[in-house]
């Protein structure tokens, strides 16, 4: 297939992982955190880590939009869903993330209208669809789904859609980063940059990453080679001496970003001064909420929800994971009271999350693992 | 991360990793429990939430020595091969069949995958109030030339018809006996070390085909669903070989979800070579646009077999041969461990897991 197959050539892959193996220092650890969720997923899909020498470490981070939603925040969309004149729609991903009262599929099951969607304009078509319904669209994610969402609801005004509204949950790349970054047990030697946020807030607002903090981060793709480079553009950085900010994706990443989708959150939605990660708290200015023009279409004020914080299950260690100060099994819980079929935390939930990826994908020791499968 | 649990020394501790894997695996092994208090669709995905469920609550109650394989048909020791199986697909009408094909293909192929040749069909009909008579004879009218190709007669039957809103149109019941002239028996469980796996066809296309027909996603592809009847190909198999182990429709859940099955049964390791899986440029493309793995996307044509290794070459000559079977390809072999995994080689050079998923394969979102 063109545009893909050329990303993952094996051949290639071998001899940046033999450049990969030549720059590192014999003895030394590198912990290179890939932020992206996408990231985590297209690592473990593709077997990425058998390329990599032992010292060189891939630590999941916190960009998993399914994996940070708190569980207070389900609880509230459950509660707008069910409604019995609420048509509630969501990314698949949603469906099964465990809120303190079960989840949208458990939601389902009590009676709930809950239906999945690819983009928030089939949401809008089924507000088109049903108008003696109002059909709410769960936001979910980064700065990569946030303009999707507010075009959609610049459409829904000129159209003059009234039944639609937004259950805004959009939350911002950089906020935790920096968390991340200020957490007293890290020991990252390096990042690799977000491609698809990147795509539109560009590669400035990583500078303080380089600067403050003296880590190298280089935006990458999502094919598996992509990451592979990102890995030696790294280390090239950390043998020189050098830490910058370096875009590997200029296929798509253009480095000041994407104006016209910044210019579409920022009329439609503005920073929230407190937002509740999954595992990390709460961390000032790190999401988006509706703007108060904007508030018709608001469902969080439309329908009053209960905002009660749920604290995590005591067990989860998701926050530990998601700062890469854990791995996945090395949580308490996981793969024996935590699994993909009754997670007690998201990272267990989505496919990009780091638990799931692990369990599913990597759960037998990379040794064991080539062992059985050589020819 | 660490050093394998494969081939360690004797004397040596296991690894901290090490020791919380051999746990997970612990738990894995335990019986199925259902913690949920209400059906959900997960439980329908046949996935591992159908696989708990089944067992849980259903072979609980039931159990009994030919029900214990779970297998796609009982056999009885007389060679008598009894199977069922309902359908609800949305829509009911889609390139390259509709729900009438389905239930007629569905049954016939669990027969086959017994290695039965397929002796009678029953069709049990729930209808919703206001369903069009002429969509239900389009229905029955493709049954009826499912069943010629197949060479079987639906014999009997039954009629309900439910108020609208307590149905979605019409959903399909068939059940179907069938009769094993051979000798021996095939078995998940009876998968070896050394046996090839060969799948008779390119996978996914019904599963692709159906979300695209469902709309809502505005990708168009030039694809039709594999519905089709097995008994052919799974003939000129056996024929051809004494050495099949086991045939398995891949249906819900796809050529990953049976392969778990075997692997499970068997207690053996299946070796999957990315590479070697066929997919037709337009399922690929779709599955990379949704991000779900075409591994796990449903066939309703397509079957995965288990086969001695030296007859690996027999086999796929066999099935290459004739109709349903053309590109069939050998896509891995069994070996022994880990057992009860399912490993995949990736084309990009790397190694992974294989595993089965809870519910339906859901897309990504970015």
């Amino acid at each position: 297939m063109r545009f893909v197959d050329e990303y993952r050539d094996a051949g290639t892959a071998r001899a940046l992982g033999a450049r990969i193996a030549a720059l590192c220092e014999p003895g030394r650890t590198y912990k290179f955190m890939e932020v992206c969720g996408g990231h985590t997923h297209t690592i473990y899909k593709h077997g990425l880590e058998d390329h990599l020498p032992a010292g060189v470490e891939l630590v999941h981070g916190p960009g998993c939009p399914v994996c940070v939603i708190p569980m207070g925040r389900i609880d509230d969309a459950i509660h707008i869903a069910e409604r019995p004149d609420v048509i509630m729609t969501s990314f698949g991903d949603m469906m099964r993330v465990p809120g303190g009262r079960g989840s949208f599929l458990d939601a389902m099951a009590r009676g709930a209208d809950i239906r999945m969607v690819y983009s928030p304009l089939d949401a809008l078509k089924i507000a088109r669809e049903n108008p003696d319904r109002r059909v709410v669209f769960m936001a979910i994610g980064f700065e990569t789904t946030a303009p999707s969402t507010a075009m959609t609801l610049l459409r829904a005004r000129a159209e003059g859609l009234a039944n639609f509204s937004v259950f805004c949950n959009h939350v911002t790349i950089i906020p935790a980063v920096k968390a991340i970054l200020d957490s007293p047990d890290l020991r990252l030697s390096g990042f690799i940059g977000p491609g698809h946020v990147s795509a539109v807030i560009g590669c400035r607002p990583y500078a303080f990453i380089a600067r403050d903090y003296g880590r190298p981060l280089v935006v990458a793709g999502f094919e598996p080679l992509d990451v592979l480079h990102a890995v030696l553009a790294n280390l090239e950085q950390l043998a020189a001496g050098r830490a910058e900010v370096e875009n590997r994706y200029a296929r798509v990443v253009p480095w000041d970003g994407n104006p016209r989708a910044l210019a579409v959150i920022d009329e439609v939605m503005e920073p929230r001064a407190h937002f509740e990660w999954r595992g990390l708290g709460f961390i000032p200015y790190s999401a988006l909420r509706l703007r108060d023009r904007w508030a018709a279409y608001d469902a969080e004020q439309i329908f009053g929800v209960p905002g009660v914080r749920v604290a995590d299950p005591k067990a989860c260690q998701c926050g530990e994971v998601l700062k890469g100060v854990l791995k996945p099994w090395e949580c308490k819980v996981f793969g024996t009271a935590c699994t993909p079929e009754t997670p007690i935390g998201t990272c267990m939930v989505s496919s990009e999350g780091a638990c799931a990826a692990y369990y599913n994908f990597g759960r037998f020791s990379r040794d064991r693992v080539r062992e059985a499968t050589a020819r | 991360m660490s050093a394998g649990t494969g081939e360690r020394a004797p004397d040596r501790p296991l690894s901290r990793e090490e020791q919380v894997l051999e746990r997970v695996e612990r738990a894995r092994r335990r019986r199925a429990r259902v913690r949920d208090e209400l059906v959900t669709l997960a439980h329908g995905a046949g996935g591992r939430a159908t696989r708990s469920l089944v067992e849980a609550v259903f072979l609980e109650e039931f159990r009994n020595p030919l029900l214990e394989p779970l297998a796609d048909g009982a056999v009885d020791g007389d060679g008598l091969a009894f199977t069922t199986d309902a359908f609800v697909v949305t829509p009911l009408f889609f390139p390259g069949g509709d729900i009438g094909d389905l239930a007629v293909n569905g049954t016939v192929n669990d027969l086959a995958m017994c290695g039965a040749r397929p002796l009678h069909l029953s069709a049990a009909f729930v209808l919703e109030e206001g369903f069009p008579v002429a969509d239900l004879r389009r229905v029955a009218a493709s049954m009826a030339r499912a069943a010629r190709a197949a060479g079987v007669e639906i014999v009997t039957g039954d009629t309900k018809v439910v108020q609208r809103g307590k149905a979605d149109g019409c959903y399909i019941t068939t059940a179907g006996v069938g009769r094993i002239d051979r000798p021996g028996r095939l078995s998940a469980a009876a998968a070896e070390p050394g046996d090839a796996v060969i799948v008779s066809g390119p996978i996914g296309e019904h599963g692709v085909t159906i979300m695209l027909a469902r709309g809502g996603l505005d990708v168009e592809a030039d694809l039709v669903s594999d519905t089709a009847p097995l008994t052919g190909p799974a003939t000129r198999l056996l024929d051809a070989c004494d050495g099949v182990r086991c045939l398995r429709d891949a249906t819900r859940g796809g050529v990953a979800t049976v392969l778990n099955e075997i692997a499970e049964s068997a207690g053996v390791a299946v070796v999957l070579d990315e590479e070697a899986v066929p997919v037709r440029p337009a399922v690929r493309g779709a599955c990379e646009l949704l991000g779900i793995d075409p591994l796990y996307v449903a066939c309703e044509g397509r079957m995965v077999a288990v086969v001695a290794g030296w007859q690996a070459g027999a086999a796929l000559d066999a099935l290459r041969a004739g109709p349903l079977g053309e590109d069939a390809a050998i896509v891995g072999r069994i070996g022994a461990d880990p057992p009860g995994t399912v490993l995949l080689r990736t084309a990009f050079g790397g190694t992974r897991i294989v595993d089965v998923l809870v519910g339906d394969p859901l897309p990504r979102i970015c």
